[in-house]
């Protein structure tokens, strides 16, 4: 299952097993490789190209000749690094709303449901039933929900406890909660996949060493569930990271909104600025790349069992 | 309640507990009472109940009915965290993400205790484990696991400690040692330790009372010794170690002694060494208390005498050897005899009389043959649930 990616980590094995390196397995790995050569590795290489071309003198918009113009990437900092910060800001707002949400539904379905294994599946398939319906639909339907006239915003106006001329699409608000909630499975699954597999004894044990249950929580429940939080939050922080639906004027989001997908989709698709575009895309992987390595470094996933 | 090292044991007591899981019953009206400072044993075959009493000493189950008090304070409503006590844990339970120091310290930092680190390393100095005090538990042995989870409950200082079969997974010597080792530990602080465990021998050897635990309830409690010369159930008699019992009618009951004919053979017991003088009664004589005679010995008074019979079954244990005599109408007796330079050595299909000391008898309160103490529970949903319940343990132990 890819939510376990993190979560099934192999335990440390005693190097008794001699590595052999046949030639059947390497025959094996020819399409993945071969597959990733071709979608993974020539399309990026293509990306870093672009990133770097210059527009042809005298010609329409749109084209552009191979060159090594490092400028695009100075003028992209200086123009958008405002979007970067706010993605980030974001997607970290988001993720960890989507944890604080999700923990406690990962450990009732994994841990309480535990005795009742047709309730279980059922709490699972209502976690992932959302997906059977496009993720564009739901986030109109919030889009519909949440706005002025909506029956959310008119009820708490009529209640007094928003402003008459209070509005909650397009503020950050309304950006950050639809992002949230379009990631929760992806926070979900992989929590319960860890606690699901949480012995119980180990809390029991917790209990005899005189921890009482909020110190057994944070001493031995969170730490045994750490690979499932950790896949679960960069299951749904990089994706977040890059999201342009949710931020857009035409769903919760405004211009004042606008997240870093936001502008690489305009740049390509409207201004045709592909240049521009693909150093976004660059930075925008190499920022992800790097607080994605710190934090796995910070939370010593090599450590876990 | 749980502040600081406990300065001597505190005595247990249960009163009335019963526990009633669905479908059937663990334990029933169980009164029970530990003197602080002691070591006691509660020995049993798996599913006497002697775990769940253990879980419920810990705090780990609620008892159905009944109290339990703890240095005669009443903790049947408290929390395990709250309780003066600590488990070594069957499946040692050690925390996997944290090192075994870290382990060990846990229950000492969490009643901030000064110096949790170095009462660890001394802690883990006594089970001879200080040089894998960094390692993970993953990476150690069973045995050093269960030695791990040995320290990391002592090091606590419990009023009452509870053990759960806490040397199985360790080999002869090392549970020789470990034996002697926690007994001392007991008598150095003074600490009450509640063993529970199926193997009679460490039972025997390690605790001041044992308490033989069968369906539920404790059949018999005493100091080893007591237990094992006058066993009053035919279930002791054969769970602390093997026995011979025969059946019969008392014939003649004298002022020291009663006769009990069994199929005509006539056997003597000591009257203060029988349950009961009149009517169908259980005798019973241990095995190594009997002597084999190749030829007829002449009967003697203050001697049982019984044979001829042919030996049916030799079977050598270094020490001992036993024999498995068959005689005619009193059906097999198993006879242990000291592998001695002289005295008889007899082959597979020898004739041989049998001879013990009326002294050496005793006399039983129940017959043999008892029916189970709870009646089956045969509603459909409980079978489910205990079958499915029986699975589960299998698949576990898997």
């Amino acid at each position: 299952m890819a939510f376990g990616a993190f979560a099934t980590a192999a335990p440390v094995q005693p190097d008794s097993a001699p590595r052999r390196r046949s030639k059947v397995a390497l025959l094996l790995l020819l399409p993945g490789i071969a597959y990733l050569a071709l979608f993974f590795l020539v399309p990026l290489v293509s990306l870093v190209l672009t990133s770097f071309q210059a527009k042809t003198p005298g010609t329409d918009i749109g084209v552009y000749d191979y060159a090594f113009k490092i400028e695009n990437y100075g003028l992209v900092f200086n123009t958008y690094s405002e979007h970067m910060l706010r993605s980030l800001l974001y997607a970290v707002v988001a993720t960890v709303l989507a944890l604080l949400f999700s923990y406690p539904l990962a450990y009732f379905i994994g841990v309480t449901l535990r005795r009742f294994p047709l309730l279980q599946s059922l709490a699972l398939t209502l976690v992932i039933a959302p997906f059977f319906i496009s993720f564009l639909l739901r986030t109109l339907a919030w889009k519909q929900i949440l706005s002025d006239e909506g029956a959310v915003i008119s009820t708490l106006k009529a209640l007094s406890l928003l402003g008459s001329d209070a509005h909650f699409t397009g503020t950050p608000g309304a950006v950050i909660f639809g992002l949230a909630y379009n990631f929760i499975p992806f926070m979900t699954l992989p929590i319960y996949t860890s606690l699901e597999k949480l012995d119980l004894r180990y809390v029991e044990a917790g209990g005899d060493l005189y921890a009482n249950p909020a110190r057994t929580f944070l001493s031995v429940t969170l730490p045994l569930s750490a690979p499932g939080v950790i896949s679960g939050t960069l299951l749904t922080f990089i994706p977040i990271s890059g999201d342009f639906v949710n931020a857009s004027n035409a769903f919760l989001g405004s211009s004042e909104t606008a997240m870093v997908g936001n502008v690489i989709e305009s740049q390509f698709f409207t201004s045709q600025n592909y240049p521009i575009a693909a150093a976004l895309s660059i930075i925008l992987m190499g920022a992800i790349l790097v607080l994605v390595s710190i934090y796995v470094r910070r939370s010593g996933t090599e450590d876990l069992v | 309640m749980a502040q600081g090292f406990a300065e001597s044991g505190a005595d247990l007591e249960l009163i009335g507990i019963t526990k009633r899981f669905p479908g059937f019953t663990a334990i029933e009206e169980l009164n029970l009472t530990i003197p602080a400072g002691s070591f006691f044993a509660l020995l049993g075959p798996s599913g006497c109940g002697k775990t769940t009493t253990l879980r419920l000493v810990a705090g780990l189950e609620d008892p159905t009915a009944g109290r339990i008090l703890i240095g005669g304070k009443d903790v049947t409503q408290t929390k395990p965290y709250q309780r003066p006590v600590n488990t070594v844990f069957q499946s040692y339970a050690l925390f996997p993400h944290m090192t075994v120091l870290e382990n060990v310290a846990f229950g000492l930092r969490r009643r901030r205790i000064a110096d949790p680190l170095g009462k660890a390393h001394e802690a883990l100095r006594l089970v001879e484990l200080d040089h894998v005090a960094q390692r993970k538990p993953a990476q150690l042995s069973g045995g050093q696991q269960q030695r791990v989870a040995l320290a990391r409950a002592v090091v606590n200082r419990p009023a009452l400690l509870l053990l759960d079969e806490p040397l199985g997974a360790l080999d002869l010597k090392l549970r020789r040692q470990m034996q002697i080792e926690l007994k001392d530990i007991q008598s150095d602080v003074g600490l009450t330790f509640l063993h529970v465990t199926h193997d009679q021998e460490e039972a025997m050897t390690m605790a001041d009372t044992v308490a033989v635990m069968n369906k539920g309830q404790i059949e018999q409690m005493g100091a080893p010794e007591e237990l094992y010369e006058l066993p009053k159930t035919a279930f002791v008699a054969n769970f602390l170690g093997q026995s011979n019992l025969f059946t019969g009618k008392v014939t003649s009951s004298g002022k020291d002694s009663i006769v009990v004919s069994v199929d005509g053979a006539k056997i003597e017991v000591p009257r203060d060494r029988a349950q009961r003088h009149a009517g169908e009664v259980t005798i019973g004589v241990r095995p190594e208390k009997l002597m084999l005679h190749t030829e007829a010995p002449k009967p003697m008074p203050g001697t049982n005498l019984i044979g001829p019979g042919r030996v049916s079954d030799v079977s050598f244990s270094g020490v001992s050897t036993q024999y498995t005599v068959s005689v005619p109408r009193l059906g097999e007796l198993v006879v242990f005899a000291q592998n001695m330079a002289f005295g008889p050595v007899v082959n597979h299909g020898a004739e041989v009389w049998l001879t013990w000391t009326v002294d050496h008898g005793f006399g039983l309160a129940d017959d043999p043959a008892d029916g189970p103490r709870f009646p089956a529970d045969t509603d459909t949903k409980s079978i489910a649930v205990q079958r499915r319940e029986k699975l589960e343990e299998e698949l576990e132990g898997a």
